[in-house]
């Protein structure tokens, strides 16, 4: 098995917003956390194209290598989780993050931090499975159950894949053959102009 | 404590570079609303949250089982499933209904996010009235009775028709079924529902062009299409999922994806083809198309001499528009239309899409009929991939159009025509004296009663003016959000002159809250389709079937048990409810069904009882996710959710028809050709000519099998006697045909389907087999032509392109020419639109009281092009009025973005609790405010009511906007 990893499809990305609120909905996310977003650019011009961002449960985490206190781990699957009893809520691993992942809630009128959040790829945290005090700090743990993340399962296009990055990797090729030549595939309308992206 | 990593160099730094330049200084929507939308409303009321739910670890710790029920979104009319995890009463999670054809799984924003509905917060908890200005709690017993009361007063005093019952396209079928039922019951045409601004303009072009006025094909048959042309159509933001389908045609047929609008929208991003149009010019731009077909002889010949007539009258009109005159009109260059007409040309079977972009205008049943002429000109009707796939807009529009929660028909379109009301008073086993006795006269039984786009005349007309005894003066609205409707200041002041204004709904909505009433107000709260069962159907005719999830919340009871409360309040629940077995004051819902199931003949709402709705619903899985063909299983050979019509009884066992017109397969296994609706012959000054289908062509001319072999009339008890097929009835058909009218009982009005059994066995649709028709004799406008909307910028297209004469219509005196007469636009230069966002639906009040679609989407704003903007000196996120001719304005963020073409400004319509500027927060019943508040685009949206089913003009006005 590869590492778990996420896949967005830019050409099928439609910015629905189902992925940010499956993440809502599962792992009950307070207002103001968004563990994922949805980033467009060129919005509302030629070229527009979203892409759903989150946790990319990096192989090589530059969180990892940052955080003063170690809270952040990675598991055997390749997720990267952290434990909010040792999390400091420095922000350092914003800092170095490339995606803006990490998400501090706003705990006092002056924006204090508090503890990390971000997305956990539906994998809970470091205390036992599908426990309820698991689910307080760190929302749903679907991979205990076998399931992969709701935000990928529940996309409106299937434009967000996440799984084992084999599998992922695979069903994206796949995609792309089917494309063809056509206006799907990127670098088309630079060798014909005007046919698409 | 800093560790170094391991491996060295980062790898990221040019996407992390490419992102935070996003995140700096985009201007995307979200990014604009994030910035700008600290909403003092949306925070503060997040901050009151209570905190979590029961969840699933909790309610496993108590050791109860996590139950799965099957419910249906209760958003848009794609018809997701929604799989909802139960545990001990309570909804404590979603999983995706891979199972499902429709949507595999797939959620928009909405639809993943529909458990918060149930769970929210933000509900009507009991019955409430307004005393003095102030919210009290009151029984269900008092409300129906001082409603009942009042009603009853009403309808002594100034008749029954001073009432209006305004139903909802988020009835379940059975729902809309009783509710239709209610008000015929109550004596009054007077009731309708949101199809009447979403599609009627939809449903009266396309039923006139070829027999029926829904959607021909579905979602999934869209994997076969290879062009999908959209016209005043966003579906990535209004039916997300749909486009689940639409990337699979585009990226493995390679189809052609065509976006004609005026926004280049989230849609027109993953187009092809984006083809931009002048607001309102829609039947201007498809005749351009059609010049270039006509021209270079790309039109399908022998598909037009077997199925289509009037195309020749077609052809003269088109002849005018010239690629110069074209964009003369629409903006659209004439080379770009070529391409777009030979794409069409030469990538078939292509299909057409459109939405309230089309529909929402003065003309509005031209364009519809446009669209029709065009797909018939490339034969693209009556063949997988191709058809009119016409996107609705409810969970349940559909199902609430076909039972005619309308003012102009009884339920299956049989019209309130004599024989519509004695086939109705059969299946429902009353008398039609009786039901005659309901009403004021037998005249008003018989005519169209007000439309919901303007019940605000029917309160504030002169009443000498209006065709029916007095005013209106007591307002039901039953899930429906007033904001959905034009003309919001004269709204306001309409509710402020009813004498009863009752809100029966989940959410006080708008209607609670947009006058300055201090009584004879009452607020019903309604539960949620999550809390009760039934069928619903999804935009492309499939039946499906709701499991309950959880018991309703508070005091809210399911819409049928408030009916019949009032039925019994009234005193004809024995009459109404003379079939249905009633518990604890609700009526059985699979009563409800198997009794319309008895009287839908007309579309075929006959075959899909209950228990084979069910059937589907459990086999999901064995469905194929193309043909939505059942392929082995229980119900092998069935199509999901018996697309209508699904002919005969029950018993019968017909597969439904998946795609409308379609000859290539018999009629018992969901084949059919165009229906013989508009007699056998055209009227003289039109020709004259054969409205049958002729050609001869098994598969063509007629559906494979039919043993006629030829176009032929509808059938009757006379016409199977001629055939010599009569003698194929069973005994007891026979007896129910000769006891409904003998020879003249036809294929709608037998009660015992052997009509229909018969023709279908011989192969033949009931309904006949006739030509399409390319011309609407009996329209205002028998050949779509354009007109300009009645607030237009272009004078210098008029009077060449007038709007229609002022008229009489559907009881009230509708204006035209006589607003069009002034120029405006100087003094208001910009042209005003509308459309919807993805995280809301409707008027918004239930999505905007769900705090994970609030939180997305915290600020009503207008989109402005920056041209325009800099013009005028306004900056991006400054707050604007909007100000539009009849004086009404809004004050709301400025968006500037390339979406829009240069004067052009666009409004998003799901807002409500804001008024002129003024917040309306502190009008709401304790606790029931949404998170979100903000101005409704419909406070400024001007008059405008299409020719021939008053659809509300909500795509055209003109405004100016200033600073604020």
């Amino acid at each position: 098995m590869a590492r778990m990893k996420f896949l967005c499809d830019a050409d099928r990305c439609i910015e629905c917003n189902a992925c940010v609120t499956a993440c809502k909905n599962e792992n009950e996310v307070p207002w103001g956390i968004n563990r994922r977003r949805v980033v467009t650019i060129n919005d509302g011009k030629p070229g527009e194209r979203s892409i759903s961002v989150a946790c990319m449960h990096c192989s090589d985490a530059p969180c990892i290598a940052v955080c003063p206190v170690d809270t952040i781990y990675n598991t055997e699957e390749g997720i990267v989780l952290h434990s909010k009893d040792l999390c400091i809520g420095c922000g350092y691993c914003f800092y170095s993050c490339p995606f803006g992942a990490p998400q501090f809630p706003q705990v006092g009128n002056f924006g204090t931090r508090g503890k990390m959040d971000k997305c956990t790829f539906c994998a809970g945290g470091p205390e036992n499975n599908n426990s309820d005090v698991e689910f307080k700090k760190y929302g749903r743990n679907r991979m205990a159950e076998g399931k992969l993340p709701l935000c990928a399962e529940m996309c409106s296009t299937k434009a967000l894949l996440a799984g084992d990055g084999d599998v992922v990797s695979n069903i994206y090729r796949e995609r792309v053959v089917m494309r063809g030549f056509g206006a799907g595939a990127w670098g088309w309308g630079r060798a014909y102009q005007g046919q698409g992206s | 404590m800093l560790r170094k990593k391991t491996g060295g160099v980062a790898t990221g730094p040019r996407l992390s570079s490419a992102l935070t330049e996003i995140a700096g200084k985009a201007i995307d929507r979200r990014t604009f609303l994030r910035r700008s939308g600290l909403a003092a409303g949306g925070l503060a009321a997040a901050s009151a949250f209570q905190g979590g739910m029961i969840q699933k670890a909790e309610a496993a710790s108590d050791g109860a089982a996590v139950e799965i029920k099957k419910s249906v979104c209760t958003h848009c009319a794609v018809g997701c499933t929604v799989l909802a995890e139960v545990s001990n009463g309570v909804w404590i999670g979603q999983e995706p209904g891979f199972d499902s054809p429709i949507n595999l799984g797939a959620h928009c924003a909405k639809g993943a996010s529909v458990r918060a509905h149930a769970n929210g917060e933000r509900r009507l908890k009991y019955p409430t009235k307004l005393v003095d200005g102030k919210w009290q709690r009151i029984s269900w017993d008092e409300a129906i009775n001082e409603i009942g009361d009042k009603m009853m007063e009403i309808r002594e005093s100034s008749g029954p028709d001073s009432v209006y019952w305004l139903g909802s396209a988020k009835h379940s079928n059975e729902q809309a079924y009783l509710f239709r039922k209610l008000y015929a019951f109550w004596g009054s045409n007077n009731g309708d529902h949101q199809a009447r601004i979403c599609h009627s303009t939809t449903v009266a072009g396309v039923a006139n062009t070829w027999g029926y006025g829904a959607m021909t094909n579905s979602f999934n048959d869209m994997h076969s299409s290879r062009s999908i042309f959209l016209i005043g159509s966003n579906p990535a933001e209004a039916h997300p999922v749909s486009l689940l389908h639409i990337m699979r045609a585009k990226e493995q047929n390679n189809a052609e994806v065509i976006v004609v609008d005026p926004r280049f929208t989230r849609t027109a991003s993953h187009a092809t083809e984006f083809v931009r149009i002048r607001p309102g010019t829609d039947v201007a731009v498809i005749w351009g198309i059609l010049w270039h077909i006509f021209e270079n002889g790309w039109e399908d010949e022998t598909y037009i001499a077997a199925r289509v007539w009037g195309m020749d009258h077609i052809r003269a009109e088109v002849a005018n528009w010239t690629p110069e005159e074209v964009e003369r009109v629409t903006g659209v260059p004439g080379s770009q239309l070529r391409r777009v007409a030979r794409k069409m040309a030469t990538n078939k079977p292509g299909t057409v899409v459109w939405c309230m972009g089309g529909t929402q205008h003065t003309n509005g049943n031209n364009n519809t009929r446009a669209y029709c002429i065009l797909q018939l000109a490339l034969g693209n009707i009556g063949v997988a991939g191709g058809g009119c796939n016409i996107f609705r807009g409810h969970d349940n529009v559909q199902g609430a159009t076909d039972f005619c929660v309308l003012s102009h028909s009884l339920p299956g379109y049989y019209g309130l025509k004599k024989g519509s009301w004695m086939h109705w008073a059969r299946v429902w086993d009353v008398d039609y004296d009786y039901l005659k006795g309901r009403f004021a006269s037998e005249k008003l039984m018989q005519s169209k009663g007000i439309p919901v786009s303007r019940w605000i005349d029917g309160v504030l007309e002169n009443k000498d003016n209006i065709d029916q005894p007095d005013n209106l003066r007591a307002m039901v609205f039953w899930g429906h959000a007033p904001n959905s409707q034009t003309r919001g200041m004269e709204m306001k002041a309409a509710m402020e002159k009813l004498d009863l204004l009752v809100v029966i709904d989940p959410y006080p909505t708008a209607s609670a809250v947009m006058h300055d009433r201090k009584d004879g107000v009452y607020l019903l709260p309604a539960s949620l389709q999550y809390e009760t069962y039934g069928s619903l159907t999804a935009s492309n005719r499939s039946l499906q079937w709701r499991e309950k999830v959880v018991e309703p919340s508070f005091e809210s009871l399911p819409d049928q048990t408030i009916i019949y409360k009032f039925a019994k309040k009234f005193g004809f629940a024995d009459q109404m409810f003379k079939n249905i077995k009633v518990n604890n004051d609700e009526p059985l819902v699979e009563d409800v069904t198997l009794e319309f199931n008895k009287g839908m003949w007309t579309i075929g709402y006959t075959g899909q009882s209950p228990d084979r709705l069910k059937a589907h619903m459990a086999n999901q899985h064995t469905f194929d996710k193309t043909t939505l063909q059942a392929n082995g299983g229980p119900v092998d050979g069935e199509y999901y959710g018996l697309p209508w019509p699904c002919w005969g009884t029950a018993e019968m066992k017909h597969p439904g028809t998946p795609n409308l017109y379609d000859p290539s397969k018999p009629v018992a296994e969901g084949g059919l050709n165009f229906r013989a609706r508009f007699g056998v012959k055209a009227p003289d000054k039109w020709g004259g000519q054969n409205l049958l289908a002729e050609g001869g062509k098994e598969g063509v001319g007629y559906p494979v099998g039919n043993e006629l072999k030829d176009g032929h009339p509808e059938f009757n008890m006379m016409m199977l006697k001629k055939l010599g097929w009569d003698g194929e009835l069973t005994d007891a058909e026979r007896a129910s045909i000769e006891k409904v009218a003998g020879d003249k009982t036809n294929w709608k009005t037998d009660l015992s389907g052997g009509i229909q059994r018969i023709a279908i066995n011989h192969g033949c649709a009931p309904f006949g087999n006739a030509k399409a028709r390319a011309v609407v004799w009996t329209f205002p406008d028998p050949i779509p032509i354009h007109r300009e909307p009645l607030y237009t910028p272009r004078r210098d297209l008029l009077p060449k392109y007038e709007t229609y004469s002022d008229r009489q219509a559907y009881r009230l005196p509708t204006r035209y020419a006589s607003i069009q007469k002034d120029d405006y636009s100087g003094e208001y230069p910009l042209i005003l639109t509308t459309g919807r966002l993805v995280e809301y639906e409707g008027g918004g009040d239930e999505s905007r009281s769900n705090r994970w679609l609030a939180e997305l989407q915290q600020d009503m704003f207008v989109e402005i092009n920056p041209f325009n903007a800099n013009g005028l000196g306004i900056r991006d996120g400054q707050m604007v009025w909007v100000e539009t001719p009849e004086k009404s304005k809004i004050k709301v963020r400025a968006m500037l973005t390339r979406r829009v073409e240069k004067g052009v400004a666009f409004l998003p319509f799901h807002f409500a609790g804001m008024l002129q500027g003024r917040d309306l927060r502190s009008k709401y019943p304790k606790g029931t405010d949404p998170y979100v508040l903000g101005e409704a685009a419909n406070t400024v949206m001007t008059y405008g009511y299409d020719s021939v089913t008053q659809m509300q003009e909500s795509k055209v006005t003109l405004c100016n906007i200033k600073k604020a």
